[in-house]
């Protein structure tokens, strides 16, 4: 016991504010063997500071979802090292301990329509979050939390709490999603292509309730897309992945004003901006 | 400059199953003209790819014609049986690409075998020799891998898929081609690879005009020369590409334009907000401008009066505020 408690006060003293929340060395992932082999991410490293906003940008096919789920842990790495607030996780395997995981790194997918069960109420959906906290709450306290949630996501919590998930439109459901993050706060957020499968007149608000986050909870979030005028609007880094490695890196405004790496030239030159007409 | 389609007052509806009207296109004119790319944007269910089905004569139940004309250089459209409909005009006079067709490509088959179906079926007398023949001419005169024709489509990439398509779609050199949501689905890279090909095809006057429908406004900017906004329905406004993008009129069309988020450098000094509430449910849509309950100028005419359109340099706008 006396061991076990000073062990846990060594870890909390070696993770300090300034430093990296989470950090990644020479993190590679090889789906296949023999003659078939891909590699998805080949050899990355990065470190993102608590309370950043960083995007990983890439095509599809790039790597970058299969590097996000290394980072939830839904996947192991071939090689290479993940370290959260100065710990080595790469190989966590223990139930209790993922779940610990999944405590503090949560995310946001893309698919509103298959991230949830469609049969369950909102209810139920926000209640379950309750099985991986480890805060005791009562059943009253809890109604209470989700409501407070749900408003703060913008629903109405007495015209929806008791709806099943295949009442909801794409947006609700999306801001469902983040009601979930509001719950269980985790410390890192990855947000796979949050807004993709959603219209224009609501992806920014999406957005907003996401970036609100961080002004409220000091929340680390890690964008996953493909869209760079999303990536440039909301993020303090970029890192700009090609074929599994990690091409450039750098400050947002850096990256997109004076881009280096011919990749990355290339991939602003296609997004059709306003300001300069494509020539065709 | 002569027109290639003019469409007046288009209505279509759905059917449900308990006898209600869903009015998806609901009073739609346009007019294409030679040499034309014409831009349809709008968010999901405003009605632009139904509008896109009726277009292209391709639409049947549980959407139907409530009303409306369309002519086809001096013929009416809507008169046709549907033996002159396949024989003269799908294919041959107008085109459609569905939304997600990349993905509709019969998966045992090579490209090359579905250009000889779609050419044996139209033109009965061509030898699988000559369709050939005219398959790498295509192939090379739209500069296209020459590995698309003997490929099965599980073999080729999303935007490879998509060239296929538009190569099997225009073979019989349609005056007008419809791509709805064409790259959507496709990496930036892809998409302008696409965007030029159907630029390029314009080009080699293998069609004579183009609509182009997407929920991506900045897009439209690059590559068409007039642009219609629609909303629940209809269009509210339809005019230059350059002045719709640059400056627009209608409350919706600014609101729109406002969300977008592209990467320059005004974005990051600024909060984007989205349009607050939703658009109305189209079985019962608000009676006056369909756009004032989330509109931002809207006053109480806006609730009982259906905005006419206005003349404004060229270009019409449904609003009386604009």
């Amino acid at each position: 016991m006396v061991r076990e408690s000073l062990k846990e006060v060594q870890q909390k003293t070696i993770f300090e504010e300034d430093q990296p929340i989470i950090r990644v060395e020479n993190l590679t992932r090889i789906f296949g063997s023999g003659r078939n082999t891909v590699v998805a991410v080949n050899n990355v490293s990065f470190s993102i500071k608590k309370g950043e906003i960083v995007s990983i940008i890439g095509e599809s096919g790039s790597g970058k979802t299969t590097l996000a789920r290394l980072l939830l842990k839904l996947d192991y790495p071939t090689s290479g090292k993940i370290i959260f607030k100065g710990q080595d996780i790469t190989f966590v395997k223990k139930r209790s301990e993922l779940l610990k995981h999944w405590r503090q790194v949560q995310a946001v997918f893309q698919d509103p329509f298959s991230s949830f069960n469609d049969f369950f109420s909102v209810y139920r959906i926000l209640n379950n979050t309750y099985k991986i906290q480890d805060r005791n709450v009562g059943e009253e306290e809890r109604k209470k939390e989700i409501i407070e949630a749900l408003e703060q996501v913008g629903l109405n919590p007495a015209d929806i709490l008791y709806k099943k998930i295949y009442e909801l439109s794409g947006g609700q459901r999306q801001r469902l999603m983040i009601a979930r993050i509001l719950l269980i706060k985790p410390e890192i957020l990855i947000a796979d292509e949050p807004t993709s499968m959603i219209d224009a007149s609501l992806r920014a608000s999406i957005l907003n309730l996401i970036l609100d986050l961080r002004q409220r909870f000091k929340m680390t979030i890690i964008f996953i897309t493909h869209d760079i005028g999303l990536a440039y609007y909301t993020s303090d880094r970029l890192l700009i992945m090609n074929k599994g490695r990690i091409v450039e890196e750098g400050n947002a405004d850096e990256i997109i004003l004076s881009p280096k790496d011919p990749y990355t030239k290339k991939l602003l030159e296609d997004v059709p901006v306003i300001t300069k007409k494509w020539e065709l | 400059m002569s027109e290639l389609l003019i469409a007046k007052d288009i209505k279509a509806y759905y059917k449900t199953f308990d006898g209600q009207e869903i009015k998806a296109v609901d009073g739609v004119s346009i007019t294409l003209n030679e040499n034309e790319v014409l831009g349809i944007a709008g968010e999901s269910g405003c009605g632009k790819s139904t509008l896109a089905s009726v277009l292209s004569l391709l639409f049947r139940p549980p959407l139907y014609l409530k009303g409306g004309e369309m002519w086809l250089g001096g013929v009416d459209a809507f008169k046709l049986t549907k033996e002159e409909l396949r024989k003269n005009i799908r294919g041959k006079y107008i085109s459609l690409i569905p939304q997600g067709a990349m993905n509709s490509l019969n998966p045992t088959r090579k490209v090359k075998q579905m250009i000889i179906d779609v050419l044996k079926e139209h033109n009965p007398n061509m030898t699988t020799s000559e369709i050939l023949d005219l398959a790498k001419e295509r192939v090379e005169a739209l500069s296209l891998p020459p590995r698309i024709l003997e490929s099965y489509p599980h073999q080729l990439s999303g935007g490879m898929k998509q060239r296929a398509v538009i190569l099997i779609s225009t073979l019989l050199n349609p005056k007008i081609l419809i791509a709805d949501e064409p790259t959507s689905a496709l990496d930036v890279s892809s998409q302008k690879i696409v965007i030029k090909l159907l630029v390029g095809l314009l080009e080699k006057s293998i069609i004579k005009s183009i609509i182009f429908i997407t929920h991506e406004l900045p897009l439209l900017r690059h590559f068409t020369d007039r642009i219609a906004v629609m909303y629940a329905g209809k269009i509210v406004e339809i005019g230059k590409a350059e002045d719709i993008i640059f400056n627009p009129l209608h409350p919706y069309t600014k609101a729109l334009m406002s969300t977008m988020l592209v990467p320059e450098p005004y974005i990051k000094k600024m909060k984007i907000e989205g349009i607050p509430g939703l658009p109305p449910n189209l079985k019962d849509p608000p009676k006056g401008c369909r756009f004032y309950p989330r509109c931002s100028q809207a006053t109480e005419d806006c609730k009982f009066d259906e905005p006419k359109p206005k003349e404004w340099d060229g270009r019409l706008v449904w609003c009386e505020k604009a």
